[in-house]
């Protein structure tokens, strides 16, 4: 059976698996999942973790295995690499509506922001009312990738994705 | 000594301090001050905690004696451990952790910086990956010795007795031996004497727009390079190894 599975098959069958943390994406357009090989009935995916601490990773392995093996692959191997290093900039625009649709402000294009350090303010926009009247409540907030903000015009708190 | 057990004993240094100050920082899970603060602490203990994982899985690889991470990090003993002494002082109130998480942040933030152009591959790959968060780390401590710094008297003062009473503890952060020797010369390790000016500058400049004074002590104390640790440790790790040693290979 594995024999007639190609890799384009399979990476289609990993992109019905949803991040765990934030289920309306699923793991390719977050970037997670790097690469799928098949040699001599071995199967490698390659992931790539979010955050180095990012606890969603064992379960994203798991979740891998499971849907391989549904399909009859058993012999898998699970690579975790870090490099080249993940960043919010491999998020697709798709899934960036995605995110805010979810209520979640998606990262903006840059990757690591130079005014980080300077405490400078970001512009974004509250996903809820789309307001640019946001101010910063806490910079580290549900998950190890977001940003907790508030909306001074519809009063709602809302996660950012910040950007890495 | 060759390449390879110097390698495996940088891994452990740079390993074992992130692992002991995420497992401290974790020590505040239900008891931050405020919420936004529980939390911001538990998610920069994760970003430790998930680097000092991948440094040990890379130091037991290194060493090449089948152990994992997992050994490494719950079967060894106090002596065995390389965390720089900084990381184990315990959490006090707040400014404590903060001034001891600040000094601890400026100097991973160079460190790191210096480490992406490392000859070794994996811990360049690791350092990329860790600046990004330990950038983040450094504007959230940053805030607070400013915050407690320039507060109420009484933060002010408590700010001060903080940094007074873990200045003897930020030069060992320079420390360097045959260890580190062998791993200059390869391209591997960081230069720390470069490290210790940046660290030097960035750490004056915030501590007077935080309206604080420079420690003057000059009593400096070291010992985790030969495994001497303070009290602390055998504590923390009584408690962080206690279930892996109760119920050896535990899963869930």
């Amino acid at each position: 059976m594995n024999s007639i599975i190609n890799t384009d098959q399979i990476f289609k069958l990993l992109s019905e698996i949803p991040d765990p943390e934030i289920p309306v994406i699923n793991i390719i357009e977050l970037g997670i999942l790097r690469d799928v090989k098949m040699e001599d009935g071995l199967c490698t995916v390659v992931i790539t973790p979010t955050y180095s601490g990012c606890p969603a990773m064992k379960v994203i392995e798991d979740d891998i295995r499971i849907r391989l093996k549904e399909i009859g692959i058993e012999n898998v191997k699970v690579e975790l690499v870090y490099s080249p290093a993940w960043t919010t900039d491999w998020i697709s625009d798709v899934a960036k509506e995605k995110l805010r649709a979810y209520g979640i402000a998606p990262p903006e294009r840059t990757s690591i922001d130079k005014g980080v350090l300077m405490g400078k303010e970001r512009h974004l926009k509250c996903p809820q009312c789309g307001s640019e009247n946001v101010s910063m409540i806490s910079q580290f907030g549900s998950t190890a990738c977001k940003a907790l903000y508030r909306c001074n015009d519809c009063k709602e708190p809302f996660d950012y994705f910040k950007c890495i | 000594m060759n390449l390879q057990e110097a390698k495996f004993q940088y891994l452990l240094r740079l390993g074992d301090s992130n692992l002991i100050i995420g497992h401290r920082l974790s020590e505040w899970c239900g008891a931050g001050p405020i919420l936004e603060e529980d939390i911001a602490l538990i998610n920069i203990a994760l970003d430790f905690v998930g680097n000092a994982t991948a440094l040990l899985t890379y130091a037991a690889e290194v060493e090449g004696k089948g152990r994992t991470e997992d050994d490494l990090a719950f079967l060894r003993g106090e002596r065995e451990f390389r965390n720089l002494l900084m990381t184990e002082q315990p959490n006090g109130d707040y400014a404590a952790t903060i001034a001891r998480q600040f000094l601890y942040d400026v100097y991973t933030f160079y460190l790191y910086e210096a480490l992406k152009s490392s000859k070794d591959e994996t811990i360049a790959a690791l350092a990329v990956k860790s600046h990004k968060e330990i950038t983040y780390h450094l504007r959230h401590t940053t805030e607070w010795m400013y915050r407690l710094g320039n507060g109420t008297e009484e933060s002010h003062e408590r700010m001060q007795t903080a940094l007074n009473d873990l200045w003897m503890f930020t030069n060992e952060f320079f420390d360097m031996d045959e260890v580190d020797a062998l791993l200059i010369k390869e391209g591997v390790a960081a230069d720390l004497e470069k490290i210790r000016t940046q660290w030097e500058t960035r750490v004056k400049e915030v501590i007077a727009e935080a309206t604080l004074q420079i420690p003057t002590t000059n009593f400096k104390q070291k010992g985790s390079r030969e495994g001497k640790h303070s009290e602390h440790l055998g504590f923390l790790l009584a408690e962080m190894q206690s279930v892996h040693r109760s119920f050896p290979g535990a899963q869930w």
